[in-house]
């Protein structure tokens, strides 16, 4: 597939501002149950607001990526069969639910709704964050499952492009709150830090067991099943046209060489971050300088994700003539 | 339920791009408004087509065959295209099967060419809608036209009949006749989408001549030559033959 960039904008930022989102979050839950110092309501009004510019940054690249953005709000009729129709709705709703819950703390809306039994309160933040954490994980299993579910693209047709979608997001978020907390609230700068590493290595993981499956994909269609015709050697002399088309454009990335970006990728997106971290866990210029590499390395991730998927109509386009 | 589909014949086409050009002329003159074209007369030409003709070479040299290979959108049984759409401007027909794209709906996301393993939409770069062959559904409930030439505008460019017309679903019609008698199959069967258009195979007629069916039978000296000829006084068939 040829990468586009308003597409590859709209997941790494989107993924951020979700992972982001979720460790505001975990980190009001840690301190709901006293295993992290109360912070102030400013600092996850602040921590929303940052989240929320970059999911709006994020829908913003996504209309670049459309021939008629003005009919955009068509997208969300077709929610039953089309995960890209999920997507359109759980986006805004998860951006609502962030800027509630920004707002909530800002206003310090923090009216006791029910205590648990153990004497912790639940308030609204709580409840708006919890139906936050939902959204958030909805909307990643939507990005995800938009490629996903496309059988023909077999890279991608596969659990674990839900599975990195959420990771490398929330390792990403997990960095930026790192970064965050750094300037805002030193004290819980390490606390996101080691979620972030702990998100980093299983992405790691799960990202590395992706390229090795695609590795060792073999395709299912051929040129054989293509036309029908069953003969071993079979060589297209014409595609039907010489000057390229739709077809020749948007199927293929036209890099030379795709080897030069996996090393790049794994190395800035988790190599990178990872000696960092391991440098210091609370300097805002090291926790600041991992999350340019680390987003630099998940545009490059996200290059390869999409240029890495071969889509079978390229068979019907090999020889230009 | 009909299915509407084309069946073309790979043993009869001989690669014109007749079908091309007269799917361009048809579709780019309709309401739905021009198939629009870049550059169309420099260097680089691109432009949007609803059926392209492709050429293949089978076989290594000697033993060679061209086959060229028209390709257009399949109208699958299961499109894999509709589902995905998020807007609902792909979509497919009850009445007939034929597969969709309202342009008035279509925010021109290109999510349903990547759900087509067959490549067979395309986007149009000025009008920023996808588009794709419309099996001339403008064409061929035009009662204005005569009945002969309600059909797809490829159909009846064909100089040699390699493609039919009609309703695969319909037992007794050409389309299913011409699929069941002479092997016609679908392409990528592996994906399960059971494309409506289906190919008719290279057919082969070889002539088998036996031994026996050289010599006359009659001739049990296998010595040829000519029948002694009658005496004049034989009674013949008519007064026409020999003498």
């Amino acid at each position: 597939m040829n990468p586009a960039f308003s597409v590859i904008f709209l997941t790494t930022l989107i993924g951020a501002g979700q992972g982001l989102f979720l460790a505001l979050f975990t980190g009001q839950s840690y301190a709901l149950f006293n295993l992290l110092p109360k912070q102030e309501g400013g600092f996850y009004a602040a921590g929303s607001f940052i989240s929320l510019i970059l999911l709006a940054a994020g829908l913003g690249a996504s209309f670049f990526h459309l021939g008629h953005p003005e009919r955009a709000w068509r997208a969300a009729s077709q929610w039953r069969t089309s995960w890209l129709s999920r997507e359109v709705i759980v986006l805004p709703a998860f951006m609502g639910a962030v800027f509630c819950y920004g707002l909530a703390h800002w206003m310090g809306w923090q009216s006791v709704l029910a205590v648990l039994p153990g004497g912790t309160v639940i308030d609204l933040t709580v409840v708006l964050g919890i139906l936050g954490t939902l959204l958030a994980f909805l909307l990643f299993v939507c990005t995800g499952m938009i490629y996903a579910c496309l059988r023909f693209l077999r890279e991608w047709h596969s659990p674990l492009t839900v599975v990195n979608f959420i990771l490398l997001g929330g390792a990403s978020g997990f960095i930026l709150a790192a970064l965050f907390a750094s300037l805002s609230a030193p004290e819980l700068a390490p606390f996101f830090a080691v979620w972030a590493i702990i998100l980093m290595l299983l992405g790691l993981v799960s990202r590395s067991a992706a390229l090795i499956r695609n590795h060792r994909l073999r395709p299912k269609s051929t040129l054989q099943t293509a036309i029908g015709i069953k003969h071993p050697r079979i060589v297209q002399k014409s595609m039907g046209f010489m000057g390229g088309s739709f077809n020749t454009r948007e199927f293929s990335h036209g890099a030379a060489s795709l080897r030069s970006i996996k090393p790049a990728f794994l190395l800035l997106a988790f190599g990178a971050p990872l000696i960092l971290f391991a440098v210091s866990f609370s300097n805002p210029i090291l926790l600041g300088l991992a999350f340019v590499l680390h987003y630099c390395g998940l545009l490059a991730e996200r290059w390869f994700f999409f240029a890495e998927a071969n889509h079978p109509q390229n068979l019907y386009y090999q020889t230009l003539g | 339920m009909t299915q509407l589909a084309l069946v073309i014949d790979l043993n009869v086409c001989v690669g014109c791009h007749a079908c091309v050009t007269s799917c361009k002329e048809w579709n780019t003159s309709g309401d739905a408004g021009p198939l629009c074209d870049e550059r169309p007369y420099e260097a680089e030409p691109t432009g949007t087509f609803f059926n392209r003709v492709q050429t293949f070479e089978v076989g290594e040299f000697p033993a060679t065959e061209t086959v060229h290979f028209p390709k257009s959108c399949l109208h699958c049984e299961d499109p894999p295209c509709v589902p995905v759409c998020p807007t609902g401007a792909s979509y497919k027909r009850k009445e007939d099967g034929i597969v969709l794209v309202d342009y008035d709906k279509c925010i021109g996301c290109k999510y349903c060419s990547w759900a087509c393993p067959y490549g067979a939409r395309e986007i149009d770069e000025k009008q920023k809608v996808m588009k794709k062959c419309t099996l001339c559904v403008d064409r061929i409930y035009d009662l204005s036209l005569a009945e002969i030439d309600r059909k797809p505008a490829c159909v009846k460019a064909c100089p040699t009949s390699a493609r039919l017309f009609g309703d695969i679903h319909d037992p007794e019609s050409t389309v299913s006749k011409a699929i069941r008698e002479n092997g016609g199959y679908a392409l990528m069967p592996e994906w399960g989408t059971q494309p409506a258009n289906h190919y008719l195979p290279r057919r082969k007629t070889h002539l088998r001549i036996h031994e026996d069916e050289l010599e006359r039978s009659s001739n049990p000296l296998r010595i040829d030559g000519l029948l002694p000829k009658p005496g004049k006084s034989e009674p013949s068939l008519d007064d026409i033959t020999s003498w």
